[in-house]
């Protein structure tokens, strides 16, 4: 299987990923850590997979959606952004209904 | 592996000549920056295909040499 092929194949298999540095109990950039913080406050289940374990997959993610930084956030298979973008959606009070409008359970009704 | 805010400015407003650009060095270690960006290139653009504007003009640099650059885009009020 090819990076490309199992990258298609987590982000069409799973609600929410987050390609990130780490892993969700351990994230290895503040940026990954940032977006692993909004999701568990926000309480979305995600699977987080670590590009750090393999090189390939840490440039084949970048090509993929052609965005050159990690971490990359997936919803339903789109790709959402990164970092910076899912923060200022979460403070725009806009991540909720996104997640609400594809489906996806919320657990906490906090704030944004 | 650095970058200076100047030749950040620079090679955003190359691609975007109407931008109005603030670079704030978060780290003092030349790899760490925020960047408020203000353009008409913006308008009616996902934040996703703004930010591919804004990485598209620093031509590769973003994710190497540049290790984290914060965004904020906007098109003028």
């Amino acid at each position: 299987m090819s990076i490309r092929e199992f990258i298609d194949r987590e982000v069409k298999g799973n609600d929410v990923v987050v390609f990130m540095k780490g892993t969700p109990q351990f994230p290895m950039c503040g940026f990954s850590g940032q977006v692993v913080q909004i999701l568990d406050h926000v309480g979305v289940p995600f699977k987080g997979i670590n590009v750090l374990e393999s090189d390939e997959l840490r440039q084949g993610i970048k090509d993929y959606a052609s965005w050159p930084t990690i971490p990359q956030i997936y919803v339903k298979g789109e790709f959402l952004g990164g970092c910076d973008i899912v923060r200022e959606m979460f403070q725009a009070g806009e991540l909720i209904p996104l997640f609400e409008e594809k489906g996806i359970a919320v657990r906490d009704r906090a704030i944004g | 592996m650095a970058m200076a805010a100047a030749d950040i400015e620079r090679l955003i407003k190359q691609a975007l000549p109407d931008a109005e650009v603030t670079i704030q060095d978060l780290a003092g270690d030349g790899d760490h920056y925020a960047a408020t960006i203000v353009s008409e290139a913006f308008r009616g653009k996902s934040r996703v295909q703004q930010h591919q504007l804004v990485y598209a003009a620093l031509q590769g640099n973003m994710g190497g040499v540049l290790h984290a650059l914060a965004l904020k885009t906007s098109a003028p009020a």
